[in-house]
């Protein structure tokens, strides 16, 4: 097929065709030689994107199993899957992680909701997006984590503070995501809408927060990074438990294998969120028919 | 928006008609856009299953005046009446993109029955068994038809369409004809359907009122028989007039070459 392709064009280049008045024109084939038939092997999408992470695991593998790096700095994945395992032995590990998912849990459920409420009162009601919108923008800029002594002495070193901090900061990405998209929603929809009988509540159900659900992905993808660098600060900061709590303790027992494994839960707690993100995107955004790069 | 701003005098918002066999009614309407009027006394009386076509240049006003009768736009003087009970058909289908078909012809019902009758008005338009569809996978023609089925379903006392063929190709546009038409034999609304093609205006009207300079200048009985067709005297006849109350002699734009006029040569000039 491609080498047809090529063909016609060489052909195309050095032989012009004419038109009816002697005029050379220069011709060729569209698809440039490169057609698509219909029986193209394609790599499925979750082998690829698994490509990054095995690569990265496998250099990690190397780096360690050649003795690259001292095994006190940085231990293989040996090593660290055994602590891994005889820490969910113990109960140790499920315990801790337990501790800090619930954590992220209730923070970024109470984040996201205040987020999103905050941003349909002021998307859709002019009058508050004029009483919040410039106090969201002052707040957003403060670091959260400047805000840990003054939450200390708020709400003491317990449970609650950590699942503020959370919250706090996994409201802002929400809130100016989802914001952003209410106002990108188009005004003909919400026109036709009022114009069918949506009062306020039937116009923010049908069409402003399905409009927005693009722009509040986006947020939640954000917040969910945010979630965990949060829980981090908080857990190291005096914690009894936690995944923060075990990398601590690690530290002044000296087993680079648990801080490594506190490192590849946080990553694999991040492809957690991606794939679940995803799979909402799935379900909320199928009637989508956008560009899905090429 | 504008309903934030506008002065709220009494007349200003569109209000029910009490007065039978009346669908529209509207006089010495004005509207002005900065300083200029672009509606200056439109006196529109639209009785019961009637169908009228408001017919004008673009910028003639005649989508402003459609938007003032659904309530969009308040900053208006004059008196207007209108059934509470209508619906609106505008130029692209705007149905909600994440909304399944059916959900878009029942959106802001709440009766009990709104499902079973939405099936029905899909059915009525021809879509029937597509209640399931996404919007983004129809048609232009078959989206427009879910709009028609979504005023109809509300079984209007006044259905307005603002330009509602105007985007489709002219193959639909001869089905959207008869549909249209059939469809309001059947359910009698009044209908007031704003286009700038004459000959959908013909097609389609009982009625047809050209609108320019901010008021009516013609108010035209069309007293065809049914079915219409394009052929004939009458729709000739009538065409003609039509144009050129717009402003449009289609005799010049169609025969006459650009510079043909030219009498000095007595040649059109060489191409």
């Amino acid at each position: 097929m491609t080498a047809a392709a090529a063909h016609t064009i060489a052909d195309a280049s050095f032989r012009p065709s004419e038109t009816a008045v002697g005029v050379p024109l220069e011709v060729e084939d569209p698809t440039d030689g490169r057609r698509t038939t219909g029986r193209r092997f394609v790599v499925p999408g979750w082998v690829r994107r698994l490509a990054g992470p095995v690569l990265l695991l496998a250099l990690w593998w190397a780096v360690t199993g050649f003795h690259v790096v001292d095994s006190r700095s940085l231990t293989g994945p040996g090593s660290v899957f055994r602590a891994a395992h005889e820490m969910w032995g113990s109960g140790e590990l499920p315990r801790d992680l337990g501790a800090s998912l619930s954590r992220v849990g209730w923070g970024l459920a109470i984040g996201v909701a205040v987020g999103l409420a905050l941003a349909v009162v002021s998307g859709f009601f002019r009058l508050g997006e004029d009483l919040l919108d410039s106090s969201m923008n002052i707040l957003r800029t403060v670091p959260v984590v400047a805000l840990t002594p003054l939450i200390i002495v708020w709400m003491g070193i317990g449970e609650p503070a950590k699942i503020f901090l959370i919250a706090t900061g996994t409201a802002f990405p929400i809130y100016m995501n989802t914001f952003a998209a209410i106002r990108g929603v188009d005004n003909k929809l919400v026109e036709a809408g009022k114009a069918f009988g949506l009062g306020r509540l039937g116009l923010i159900r049908r069409v402003i927060v399905p409009g927005a659900v693009p722009g509040f992905l986006v947020g939640l993808r954000w917040s969910w990074g945010v979630a965990w660098l949060l829980l981090i600060f908080a857990e190291q900061v005096n914690a009894s438990s936690g995944i923060g709590y075990l990398m601590t303790q690690a530290q002044s027992w000296n087993r680079t294998d648990i801080i490594i494994m506190g490192v590849v839960l946080y990553g694999l707690l991040g492809l957690l969120g991606d794939v679940v993100v995803r799979l909402l995107e799935g379900t909320l955004l199928s009637w989508r028919r956008g560009f899905v790069g090429t | 928006m504008t309903a934030r701003t506008a002065p709220r005098e009494a007349h200003s918002a569109p209000t029910t008609s009490p007065e039978h066999g009346v669908a529209v009614r509207t006089s010495a309407l004005r509207r002005v856009f900065g300083e200029r009027a672009v509606l200056d006394g439109v006196d529109l009386t639209v009785h019961s299953g009637e169908f009228v076509v408001l017919l004008g240049a673009s910028g003639s006003g005649k989508s402003t005046l459609l938007k003032i009768l659904s309530g969009f736009d308040r900053r208006v003087e004059g008196d207007i009446s209108v059934a509470k009970r209508r619906a609106v058909v505008f130029q692209e289908p705007r149905l909600l993109p994440w909304a399944r078909v059916l959900a878009n012809v029942t959106v802001g019902l709440r009766d009990k029955d709104a499902r079973a009758r939405g099936i029905t008005a899909l059915a009525e338009v021809g879509l029937a068994g597509r209640e399931r569809s996404r919007p983004l996978t129809l048609s232009g023609g078959e989206a427009q038809r879910v709009a028609l089925a979504r005023a109809l379903v509300r079984e209007p006392d006044l259905v307005m369409l603002d330009e509602p063929f105007g985007a489709l190709d002219a193959l639909t546009r001869v089905k959207m004809h008869g549909l249209l038409r059939e469809l309001c034999e059947r359910h009698r609304p009044a209908v007031l359907l704003v286009t700038h093609d004459v000959d959908e205006a013909i097609l389609l009207a009982d009625r047809v009122l050209v609108l320019s300079g901010g008021r009516f200048h013609l108010d035209q009985p069309v007293d065809l028989p049914s079915p219409r067709s394009r052929t004939g005297i009458e729709f000739g006849r009538l065409r003609t007039r039509l144009l050129h109350e717009l402003g449009v002699n289609e005799q010049l734009t169609r025969y006459e070459p650009l510079g043909a006029t030219d009498t000095t040569t007595g040649t059109p000039p060489a191409r």
